[in-house]
């Protein structure tokens, strides 16, 4: 899933200081699981705006609450079609492309990002989520026992590990696995060995970011 | 082996004499007097300078620059290149560069990590990694080609060297990740600092089982103590840096005003064992920013004169 973590209030506020109407707008995808930017989480962001406007003695200041199924689909975006244009502002706490995709669709509306988006990663324990996946468009994780070093080693090295590892620890951090300590592990453990001795050749960027914006046509599921 | 390229170095070492290597770490500014001053109290003990391409990450005089000094010194420099900071583009042109002025080494690196350095919220690069600079080097060198496919008129010649840790982990695969930077193209390698002798012996005997000490050149690294001091920093703080404690020990027991002697004596001490010990081709001696015990350490170790090439 795409990992995001709530902003500070304090830059939420400067974006909607002057605003007179506000839509909290959460995402029930991805940044629900991840505990930054759900229902639960528009709910509490909305209280925080509301007395912060009370404090500021700004009464008659409004801040709506809503949460759609996705704001990365049309289908949902459309659900705030009739209301969207009686905002000065809405505050998007979805992923990025949440954010993006709103601001594209309500074209004039100021749309602000309610959260930093990281990366796309997993549940590692509750509270705790880790990066896995750059999306860097051509998957090499068979070669790797299923472990990304393009998305984890902190040199993105295909011919690791580097000199720096030390007892299956990242010389970055010691808290930070070697990620080619896990892939030599579980190559050990599928008996693939063989596959760390293959000379990994240079990388073709260009279905990464390095090729600009990409996109994924499926002409059989088009309508 | 014998020597594919005008390399001084190579020569040295075809020719069945132990190489001698140190390096020149870059200031960070402008001047070029302190490379030259570095230069000439290395210049008649090694057969090679080593120079750093911007070393922990931190900002200096690049590599390539400093090594065009010391070849208008007359003088033979490796240059350094890390993937940190450069993609193919930049790195195949300043191999062209380095060519351009017939510089005939290069040691292909990956780099500290910028976390390291005095830019450490800067972007890192990583188009490759150091193996695969390896090979670009090669094949530039070797087919006369870019990674694109396009023909380089004059190819450089370099002779081309890696880097290799025998004590970072997992020690199982550190011969086998020495095989992959041959067969990626290495025709040297400069090792991390030896403190654990057994260890060494044992990676490079290992590496001999698999006829790899027969397809490249093993340069063993060595870095004298200054103190007792630095043994800790080192033992402690540098990743992948094996110092057993005998030794953090042997520097501690010394009085504080021999130390740095005593530093030198390990480091002497090593080079005489390793001089014995089949496969190793060399010896690369690191001794940041203390060039001038240099010359003693090659003397007091026997390895001066250096041999004459053509």
């Amino acid at each position: 899933m795409i990992v995001a973590d709530k902003k500070p209030v304090e830059e939420i506020i400067e974006y909607v200081k002057d605003c007179k109407k506000i839509l909290v707008l959460g995402c029930n995808e991805c940044v629900t699981v991840c505990e930054a930017g759900g229902k639960k989480e528009v709910g509490v962001l909305a209280a925080t705006l509301r007395m912060y406007f009370s404090n500021q003695g700004a009464e008659d200041v409004q801040v709506d609450e809503r949460t759609l199924e996705r704001q990365c689909d049309h289908e949902y975006l459309e659900e705030i079609r009739d209301i969207a244009d009686q905002y000065d502002g809405i505050v998007s706490i979805a992923c990025g492309v949440g954010i993006q995709f709103t601001a594209e669709k309500y074209h004039s509306i100021p749309v602000y990002p309610g959260v930093n988006t990281c990366f796309l990663g997993v549940t590692e324990q509750r509270g705790l989520w880790t990066e896995r996946c750059q999306a860097c468009g051509q998957c090499i994780l068979a070669y790797t026992g299923g472990i990304c070093p393009v998305a984890r080693c902190a040199k993105r090295l295909f011919n690791g590990p580097c000199g720096g590892s030390s007892q299956g620890k990242c010389e970055i951090n010691k808290e930070l696995d070697c990620a080619w300590q896990l892939i030599i592990d579980r190559l050990k453990a599928i008996d693939r060995m063989d596959l760390y001795e293959k000379f990994f050749n240079i990388k073709d960027w260009s279905t990464d970011r390095a090729g600009g914006p990409r996109k994924v046509e499926r002409e059989d599921v088009q309508i | 082996m014998s020597a594919k390229t005008p390399s001084k170095l190579e020569k040295v070492m075809a020719a069945g004499h132990l190489g001698v290597t140190s390096e020149c770490g870059p200031p960070r500014g402008s001047d070029p007097e302190v490379i030259k001053h570095k230069a000439e109290l290395l210049k008649d003990c090694v057969d090679a300078i080593n120079v750093t391409d911007n070393q922990t990450s931190v900002v200096r005089t690049s590599s390539l620059a400093t090594c065009i000094h010391l070849k208008l010194m007359g003088l033979e420099p490796i240059l350094q290149m890390v993937t940190r900071d450069r993609n193919r583009i930049a790195l195949q042109s300043d191999i062209l560069g380095a060519a351009s002025f017939d510089i005939a080494n290069v040691l292909c690196l990956s780099g500290d990590h910028q976390s390291f350095g005095d830019n450490p919220q800067g972007q890192n690069v990583h188009d490759l990694d150091s193996m695969q600079l390896l090979w670009t080097v090669r094949k530039m060198r070797d087919e006369g080609t870019f990674l694109g496919g396009d023909e380089i008129k004059r190819p450089p010649k370099m002779f081309v060297g890696a880097a290799a840790n025998p004590f970072a982990d997992p020690f199982e695969i550190r011969v086998p990740r020495l095989a992959k930077k041959i067969e990626a193209g290495a025709e040297f390698i400069q090792t991390q600092c030896i403190y654990n002798l057994e260890k060494f012996e044992e990676w490079i005997r290992l590496a001999e089982d698999r006829g790899l000490t027969e397809k490249c050149y093993i340069m063993a690294g060595v870095t004298p103590f200054k103190s007792a001091g630095m043994a800790k920093y080192m033992k402690n703080r540098v990743p992948g840096m094996d110092v057993p404690d005998d030794v953090v020990k042997r520097m501690a027991d010394t009085p504080k005003g021999s130390q740095a002697e005593e530093g030198i004596n390990i480091c002497v001490e090593t080079i005489q064992r390793l001089k014995e010990l089949k496969g190793v081709s060399g010896f690369h001696i690191m001794a940041i920013e203390w060039e001038e015990k240099v010359p003693e350490i090659v003397e007091r170790a026997g390895l001066m004169p250096r041999p004459e090439t053509d």
